[in-house]
């Protein structure tokens, strides 16, 4: 009776799991696939990523998405972490009302979002690759407070209040015991928030101007004019590293959870 | 120097607009052991962390031997506290726990191993340098604690219900040995805790708290013999509380009956609260004692009988090594030493037995 229960159940996820990753191995497998057509496999081969490496409009947003990505995630992490911190020392009603604030950007849709601030840059700043950066910083600040405010809300506060009664000063004190403390929910906000910048298009498609591309603009443009299999290529390294960054992220709080 | 450590002078704080103290005042003695007891809420733990330096008062000033500390950040006192939560460096071993706040002070390594082998010896966890922290029972843990705080010499450390997260037992073992290291490092101590039994145990001085004003401040002995309002009396221990009438000096009228008592100077027919402990009531045959009731309930208790007793609209509790006969009347005598007289409360904020 047990082994036809686990028999059902594998079944089961298999099932889901095909649903749910074969269109992605499907990309996968056509970006070896020497034929240019879609249906036949003319045999295994590497000439599309040699392609995409030799395409320098690629490689100049693949630049700026990484560049994107990382500052964006590293300057949500700075004005995020204090933030948390400092709702958290909020009073109740108005740590609610914050965090109901916070809530509202993750679950706007992406397009209005993403038109309501082209509307507001195109007042101050020039569409460039500096309003894709502030851009991107609004909507990852939301996932940083969000990760990091369980491990302050786990924290033993009096670990703080026992530093200062030891004889530290209060920055020594959160260098050296808070942020420790904090940082594993602050590395997996910053892998949240690099991937999602990584991921995101909407946003990033209305508030770059014109000639910044990140590789999701980039993809978006050419298939304008037919797909290349470069593309495929393309995506297929977009997922393997946004799986890397977001296990590698998972794996760092789960261990520090245990 | 002046045998005050610690004086607090009319100190006012209040969160979100709901105050917590007001002018408040108290005075701690050089090596004395002051045990802050109340029920939680009662601004105890509040006055803690503004000696602390964790909260800063609204109005007034904390002097530590005569000096003004009021503005000075924690780090700057020579204060340490005990939380109560153990509040042990997780990423750090026992070891390296104790020896953060000398380190910090910049002691050379021989001074600090010396200190932390004399903190573990008093705490009498020798041989633990090296365990992990998150590895230590909770008893074991408070004991790294209150280790941690030591080594800093402190001249006045600060417990917060250090104990209140230990099961009974332990907790019983961890008063006596507080009791030890306090007598050894000659530290003044100021615990505070709402746990009655403990504080009678530990205390020199008792400070009984309610709603941010002092109730009752004496040693252990008087506070419960002699507790003086309804308040104290129904903190400390079980007790019977009752109104009556104080006749003239030496006689009060309880339940209309006139019983002779030791207390004087209230002046004549003056409504007074009484209280009577359940052990010094005794059960005997009915008509022969003061009060008549009828038994309503009788429960082993191990030690003793717990056994209620109604009378007219007021259900006595007393405490006696021999059962009574469940349903029966009985009467009830009490001697007049046993009985503890006290003025009516003057103030709503002593009145708290009744809203609770």
């Amino acid at each position: 009776m047990k082994r036809f229960k686990d028999i059902i159940s594998g079944i089961y996820i298999g099932f889901i799991a095909v649903l749910l990753y074969a269109p992605i191995l499907v990309l996968i497998v056509e970006s070896f696939n020497s034929s240019r057509s879609r249906v036949t496999w003319g045999g295994f081969t590497l000439s599309w990523y040699v392609k995409l490496f030799n395409n320098n409009q690629i490689l100049e947003a693949f630049i700026t998405t990484v560049l994107l990505a990382f500052g964006s995630a590293a300057i949500a992490i700075l004005i995020g972490v204090p933030g948390a911190l400092g709702i958290h020392a909020m009073g109740r009603k108005r740590y609610k009302t914050m965090m109901a604030l916070t809530n509202i950007p993750m679950l706007n849709a992406d397009i209005v979002t993403g038109i309501a601030l082209m509307l507001w840059f195109v007042h101050f700043i020039p569409l460039s690759f500096g309003s894709v950066l502030l851009a991107h910083i609004s909507f990852n600040i939301p996932y940083v407070i969000l990760s990091v405010m369980p491990r302050i809300q786990q924290m033993n506060v009096s670990i703080y209040e026992a530093t200062r009664d030891l004889g530290a000063g209060p920055v020594y004190a959160f260098f050296h015991v808070l942020l420790p403390e904090l940082l594993p929910g602050i590395l997996s906000g910053f892998f949240m928030a690099f991937t999602l910048s990584m991921d995101d298009f909407v946003i990033t498609y209305f508030t770059k101007g014109a000639g910044v591309n990140t590789l999701s603009t980039m993809i978006y443009g050419q298939i304008k004019k037919g797909i290349k299999p470069e593309m495929y290529a393309l995506s297929t390294l977009i997922f393997v590293l946004v799986s890397l960054l977001l296990s590698i992220g998972t794996g760092i709080s789960a261990k520090k959870e245990h | 120097m002046s045998n005050i450590i610690l004086k607090m002078d009319s100190i006012s704080k209040s969160f979100d607009g709901k105050a917590i103290l007001s002018d408040f005042d108290l005075e701690i003695r050089r090596n004395e052991f002051v045990t802050l007891l109340g029920p939680s809420g009662c601004g105890k733990s509040t006055i803690l962390r503004i000696i602390g330096g964790f909260v800063r008062p609204d109005k007034g000033r904390v002097l530590f031997e005569g000096k003004d500390i009021t503005a000075l950040p924690p780090e700057k006192r020579n204060v340490n506290t005990v939380f109560q939560k153990y509040s042990l460096f997780p990423h750090m071993n026992v070891e390296e726990n104790i020896a953060f706040g000398l380190k910090l002070k910049k002691k050379s390594p021989e001074y600090i191993r010396d200190k932390v082998q004399y903190a573990l010896n008093l705490v009498n966890l020798e041989g633990y340098e090296k365990r992990d922290t998150l590895s230590l029972s909770g008893g074991q843990q408070q004991r790294v604690a209150i280790a941690r705080a030591i080594v800093n010499e402190p001249e006045l450390l600060l417990l917060d219900e250090p104990l209140g997260a230990l099961d009974l037992k332990l907790r019983h073992g961890m008063q006596r040995e507080l009791i030890k290291i306090k007598q050894e490092v000659g530290i003044t101590f100021l615990y505070v805790t709402h746990d009655q039994e403990e504080a009678l145990m530990m205390s020199d001085r008792i400070i009984v708290m309610n709603k941010g004003i002092i109730q009752q401040a004496g040693d252990s002995k008087s506070i419960y013999d002699e507790p003086q309002n309804a308040f104290v009396a129904d903190f400390i221990g079980e007790s019977n509380i009752i109104g009556a009438l104080m006749v003239k000096d030496l006689l009060v009228r309880i339940q209309g009956v006139d019983i002779p008592c030791v207390d004087t100077g209230f002046g004549e027919n003056v409504p007074v609260d009484v209280v009577i402990r359940p052990e010094d009531i005794e059960i005997v045959p009915e008509n022969m004692g003061y009060i008549n009731g009828r038994v309503m309930s009788v429960i082993f208790k191990g030690a003793y009988y717990e056994i209620k007793v109604q009378s007219e609209d007021f259900s006595w509790q007393v405490q006696s090594v021999n059962p009574a006969p469940v349903g029966e009347m009985v009467g009830m005598t009490v001697l007049p030493d046993n009985i503890q007289i006290m003025h009516k409360p003057a103030s709503e904020d002593e009145e708290v037995v009744k809203d609770e």
